[in-house]
């Protein structure tokens, strides 16, 4: 396919608006008359009984309209579905129980958000605290305290799956290696917080909420079921602009239940914006999880076998749609290497701390930080560097598509093309010089590498893997996952798209311009994008918002199918008109015009008003040219088969990154020399943006690895509830990252797009831990790689 | 002159060369008057508690953050918020235009605060280096860029405008 | 997170303000910059009946140089100072270190007045008047006086001020002829409170060592007749005997590991740039 518009990097639609403070978010918006604004009392407590909550004093206060407490929610909702089959009641409010540090105990409403902190100061809440079970591995055990009585224990959630021969690999190793990690928490924390518009119609019973909820949309009918009505009276509504999100925003799903809760109760429409401190604090997390991995290794390095053992921390609730964490990447538990068997033992397990859930990665750093580290280490144990320990085991192309041993398919790619490539354009001998020289000048220097896939387009049926097969049958398949977009031509020819895919500043309006425009040869600016969804107006699918990548590959893909469908519609009507076969007419330059004899044909403007204008002329068996919608789902998305495996993703990206790090002798403190980052994600839509998705993945990873940490304290305190607290990268500290690029399309999606945007948050932690336990010498190193502890290790052994 | 907690006391300034007031109670931030008070939402709120940069703006000339600032402090003083940026027929500036150009915002929250920076930093930093526009932008926070375009973008208008 | 409510006072001389501090005294704060007080504000982790603002006082503007030293009124932000012309040959260590102190925003709204009355320990302003000598002028409705710097931070966010007291200016002392200073800070990020802070100025008698960030008030320590032999092994006796806290960010260890390594740096450098005179 040759493109006009496709594969360039014009300036962004959204920009000038967003450059002259005329961006549309959450708290712009205009606000319905009598709204009361929310503010909501947490708990103080990791886990506490609620004896009592006294808001008489609250109350009274002039400006307060209401306080809502859990037991008034609980009489109105159900509690929310979870995943696994398991009787732990989560509602979007403590009820009889606070269960960690920033839960929901009530909430005030009053005419401001500055009177409604003020009640929240004059509510007495009579706590009972209880002992508190934080470590995930201590939370097994059987003196643990039991966060969910009825459930009985800690552990929500137990599986192991075996893919392979495992045990005979392991028996026919030259080696065995192992390691252990524990991978901590942290939040890809947007600089907009949550914030939610919340009404309730008590006439037509219908639930309307006005929120940049990022989807899946999965998670609607969760909230529907939970406010006890049918998703047709739970109207979701996201605003014109979304300040970033990063998996965060599908957080905001529980708030939106309590507010319609609350707007009902008060019967007054409810207007609530979080603040930072509640958002670091309760907003959500990225799981926390302890990893075993053993690798089965022949001499020459080959890995024929890994057995995992993952214990996965979801916090206090398993929230909607955890585990999904630990399920995402279990299509793709051999990362992008050829290993032939695989055994996984998964682990659920809650503790006092905020429940978990989407965060850019999703599963993935959890998964690469200790596969990656052990090729390292797989890498001395046999005599090799782990370059050659890598390149030794990857996937190689010969194989694409290749199945996984637990399903998945890797669908394109030369991954082994694309790492010397990368080495290549990377200049790799030059950072293998400045280690030598930094060593000789006895400095700490080391180099790190990362190689992962990156999983895009999620099949909504992954999530079933964490069930049995029977219980699968029971539930009912789930597999598969709808994009939809509509595309339709106006009284004047213009052209206009709906998407459902609820951006949060990756330019989807401009790329879909640029699609659309190549689809029906017109130029972008014909093209008007809408990607505003409304669940009580809009086609929406479960599969429906901004989450996994979806958008090149799935939402795009979509978008140019509708177009294309619209485009032989229009084709037929102007072959009926000159008389001639569709084949024979090209759509270019905003005109159609038949091939063999140019002047033949007619402007795209005013063909396209026919359809509204000249209906009747149009030939009979053709309905309408004049809208389309397209729902798209790849054929490759089906549900798990009965032994456990499943095609979790449709189109795998590959990465691969190396960089070379310095470590301060006196203070401990990292410096980055140089971050390479390759990567293949198939057809780049707007190469510019591409970019802008890998510095700023890679901006998150390096969070992640230096400094950012949701911590507690061993009795479940929580520390790190300021942005001074929870430090994130500045410009000072984040440098620029080479982008290698390499496009090898997908042979699942429309338009050969795989999904960009999580590929270096998965590959950075590691990549860095990786260098930095090669300048210390060390076999693994665990995050975050905060200066003080790489001062103590420098100490302790002396280097 | 004491202005008594819980009541709305009127306070004038400029702002973007115009006259406004409005009331505001002593405690008012003074993102929330210009947000909510006066109407101009282009000024955002990330943490109320002065590190993310979101909600800055220049007072007498000077970038400040506006979350640490009460709106009754604003009496007399001259206040400028992203939307004096462009100019009355709505073209953008040099500095947006190659803030455009350069892909240096993807969901555009921190940028407000960003350019605000930027105005009042580059006319007494005519000629940065890339090092000095990292420091500059130390107190503006931004999730999605990984700060590179941004650089870019800076780097790029400097360029320009030697030139011009 | 929105403040608890308080009465305001744009204080329109001197001595409303300090009447103000008569009547009001431990339940009124001023509020000059803003820049340390406002986040502690919209916390709700102080909460003042009255804040009596003193940034529209006109005469505490002045900044002055002379041979003695450098003045600061109450309401000279860190921006305004740090663009003097004067102050790289006057002051030579403030001229070093106050481009690491916050940030561009932080600067041209935060006074030097203000971020020694919050004394703060891992600021970088008390350290360094504290460091470079000098003296803080209190004012109250009872009168003026001076405390010297050694005597005015007295622990954690507490100084020697009354209730009823309010900074006007500080001076601090001019370099002795020939000093050479240095500076260094560690911090996570650019623009951070430090974890470790450190300021040497190195006369023709000795060198002056100041730590901040450890313990609750700024360390500042003599060494008379110093030679640059013997630095290292004064530095590790100091890192020895310090006391510092642990917090999430840095244990006690680390931070005398800083204190030991910085210092040690920061010592000679200050002791290279010291000239004959």
């Amino acid at each position: 396919m040759a493109f006009r518009h496709i594969g360039t990097s014009p300036e962004r639609v959204e920009d000038a608006a967003l450059l002259t403070g005329r961006g549309r978010f959450m708290d712009d918006l205009p606000v319905p008359a009598g709204a009361l604004h929310a503010a909501i009392l947490r708990s103080p407590h990791p886990h506490a009984e609620i004896r009592g909550i006294n808001a008489e004093a609250a109350l009274a206060l002039p400006g307060v309209a209401a306080v809502v407490t859990g037991v008034q929610v609980k009489a109105l909702t159900r509690p929310f579905i979870v995943g696994v089959r398991s009787p732990i009641d989560h509602y979007p409010i403590a009820v009889d129980r606070a269960r960690y540090v920033g839960e929901p105990v009530a909430v005030v409403l009053a005419r401001d958000r500055y009177v409604a902190e003020d009640a929240m100061e004059l509510i007495e809440v009579d706590y009972a605290p209880l002992d508190v079970a934080v470590d995930p591995i201590l939370a097994m055990d059987e003196d643990a305290p039991v966060l969910h009585t009825a459930h009985g224990s800690n552990l929500v959630s137990e599986r192991t799956f075996n893919y392979g021969d495992v045990e005979h690999a392991f028996a026919s190793a030259a080696h065995v290696v192992s390691i252990n990690t524990v991978y901590p928490r942290s939040l890809a924390s947007p600089i907009e917080c949550f914030g939610l518009i919340a009404d309730y119609d008590p006439h037509e019973d219908v639930y309307d909420v006005l929120t940049h909820f990022q989807g899946p949309f999965a998670i609607q009918p969760v909230m529907a079921m939970a406010l006890q009505v049918p998703s047709s009276r739970l109207r979701i509504r996201t605003p014109p602009d979304s300040g970033g999100s990063f998996g965060v925003k599908q957080g905001v799903a529980p708030y939106a239940v309590l507010m319609a809760v609350a707007a009902r109760i008060a019967r007054r429409p409810v207007k609530w914006i979080e603040d930072r401190m509640e958002h670091l604090t309760a907003a959500g997390s990225a799981t926390n999880r302890v990893s075993t991995l053993e690798a089965a290794v022949m001499a020459d390095g080959r890995v024929t076998a890994l057995r995992w053992d993952q214990v996965e921390d979801v916090g206090a609730y398993l929230k909607a749609p955890e585990p999904a964490t630990l399920y995402r990447m279990h299509t793709c538990m051999t990362g992008a290497y050829d290993i032939p068997n695989l055994a996984i033992r998964n682990r659920v397990v809650v503790t006092n701390k905020t429940p978990t859930g989407l965060n850019r990665g999703f599963g993935g750093p959890q998964v690469y930080f200790p596969l990656e580290q052990l090729m390292r280490k797989i890498g001395n144990v046999v005599g090799r560097d782990p370059l050659g320990i890598i390149r030794r085991n990857l996937v190689r192309p010969s194989s694409m598509p290749f199945t996984t041993p637990s399903g998945g398919v890797l669908d394109s790619g030369d991954y082994g093309a694309l790492v010397e490539q990368a080495l290549l354009e990377g200049n790799f001998a030059d950072l293998e010089d400045a280690r030598q020289r930094a060593r000789r000048a006895g400095k700490l220097y080391g180099i790190g590498y990362a190689a992962c896939v990156e999983p895009t387009i999620s099949n909504m049926g992954y999530i079933t893997t964490v069930l049995s097969a029977q219980e699968r049958e029971r539930a009912g398949p789930k597999g598969g996952a709808q994009a939809t977009a509509t595309v339709a031509v106006d009284p004047l020819g213009g052209v206009n798209v709906s998407i459902s895919s609820t951006p949060q500043g990756q330019g989807h309006r401009t790329v879909i311009g640029q699609v659309v425009a190549d689809a029906l040869g017109i130029a972008p600016d014909v093209v008007r994008v809408n990607a505003e969804l409304d669940t009580g107006r809009d086609p929406w699918s479960i599969a429906s918002g901004n989450y996994s990548c979806r958008f090149a590959g799935a939402v795009a893909g979509a978008a140019w199918r509708a177009a294309g469908e619209l485009r032989t519609r229009l084709a037929r009507v102007a072959a009926a008109k000159f008389d001639c076969p569709a084949e024979m007419l090209d759509f270019r330059d905003g005109k159609i015009i038949h091939r063999e004899n140019t002047n033949i044909g007619i402007d795209f403007k005013r063909l396209a008003g026919e359809g509204h204008w000249a209906a009747s002329t149009l030939p009979p068996d053709l309905p309408q040219a004049l809208s389309v919608t397209e729902f798209w789902s790849p054929d490759v998305l089906q549900p798990p088969d009965d032994e456990d495996r499943i095609n979790g993703s449709a189109a795998y990206g590959f990465i691969f990154d190396f960089c070379g790090v310095e470590v301060d002798r006196a203070t401990g403190q990292i410096k980055i020399d140089r971050y390479i980052s390759a990567h293949d994600a198939g057809r780049l839509l707007h190469p510019a943006m591409a970019d802008g998705q890998s510095q700023g993945g890679f901006a998150h990873g390096l969070g992640a690895a230096l400094m950012e940490e949701l911590a507690y304290d061993a009795d479940g305190g929580f520390l790190s509830a300021s942005l001074a607290d929870y430090p994130m990268p500045t410009a000072c500290e984040t440098p620029s990252v080479q982008i290698v690029h390499r496009q090898t399309a997908s042979p699942v999606t429309p338009l050969g797009a795989k999904g960009i945007g999580e590929g270096t948050t998965m590959s950075a932690p590691v990549c860095i831990a990786n260098a930095v336990a090669d300048a210390l010498g060390l076999e693994q190193i665990d995050l975050p790689l905060r200066p003080a502890k790489l001062a103590a290790i420098i100490e302790v052994r002396r280097l | 002159m004491l202005y008594e907690k819980g009541q709305r006391h009127w306070v004038a300034f400029t702002l973007n060369g115009k006259p406004v007031s409005g009331e505001a109670e002593p405690r008012m931030l003074l993102v929330d008057f210009l947000r909510h008070e006066i109407g101009l939402t282009g000024t955002h709120v990330g943490c109320e508690h002065g590190v993310c940069g979101a909600c800055t703006i220049q007072i007498d000339g000077e970038p400040a953050r506006a979350c640490l600032t009460y709106a009754l402090r604003m009496e007399g003083r001259e206040i400028r918020t992203v939307e004096a940026l462009a100019g009355d027929d709505d073209a953008l500036s040099p500095l947006q235009k190659a803030f455009k150009r350069n892909h240096a915002l993807q969901c555009g929250f921190c940028t407000p605060g960003i350019l605000m920076t930027l105005d009042a930093w580059l006319k007494t930093n005519p000629t940065p280096t890339e090092q000095d526009v990292r420091e500059a932008l130390s107190g503006n926070l931004c999730r999605c860029t990984g700060y590179a375009a941004i650089v870019r973008a800076v780097m790029d208008f400097v360029k320009e405008r030697r030139h011009a | 997170m929105k403040p608890a409510a308080f009465s305001y006072i744009r204080a329109e001389s001197l001595g409303e303000a300090l009447d103000a501090l008569e009547q009001y005294g431990e339940d009124a704060r001023i509020i000059a910059g803003g820049q340390s007080l406002g986040p502690m504000l919209n916390m709700r982790l102080a909460g003042p009946e009255v804040l009596i603002d003193i940034m529209g006082l006109k005469d505490l503007d002045r900044i002055e140089f002379t041979d003695d030293g450098a003045m600061a009124a109450a309401c000279v932000t860190q921006a305004r100072f740090m663009g003097r012309l004067e102050l790289p040959r006057a002051q030579p260590l403030l001229h070093e270190a106050m481009p690491w102190i916050g940030h561009v925003q932080t600067r041209s709204r935060g006074t030097i007045c203000g971020s020694l009355a919050n004394a703060d320990p891992a600021a970088e302003l008390p350290l360094l008047l504290g460091t470079i000598g000098g003296v803080v002028i209190a004012q109250s409705k009872r009168g003026q006086r001076g405390i010297p710097a050694g005597d005015f931070f007295k622990g954690m966010f507490e100084t020697a001020l009354e209730p009823d007291e309010m900074l006007l200016a500080v001076k601090f002392d001019a370099p002795k002829p020939g000093s050479g200073v240095a500076f260094t800070e560690m911090a996570e990020r650019h623009g951070d409170f430090a974890i470790v802070a450190v300021a040497a100025v190195a006369d023709q008698d000795g060198v002056t060592l100041g730590l901040g960030g450890i313990g609750p008030k700024p360390i500042v320590k003599r060494f008379d007749g110093l030679a640059e032999r013997d630095v290292k092994a004064v530095l590790v006796g100091l890192a020895k005997s310090l006391d510092p806290q642990s917090d999430p960010k840095a244990d006690a260890a680390y931070r005398r590991r800083l204190a030991r390594e910085l210092g040690l740096q920061t010592v000679l450098k200050a002791m290279e740039r010291r000239h004959a005179v």
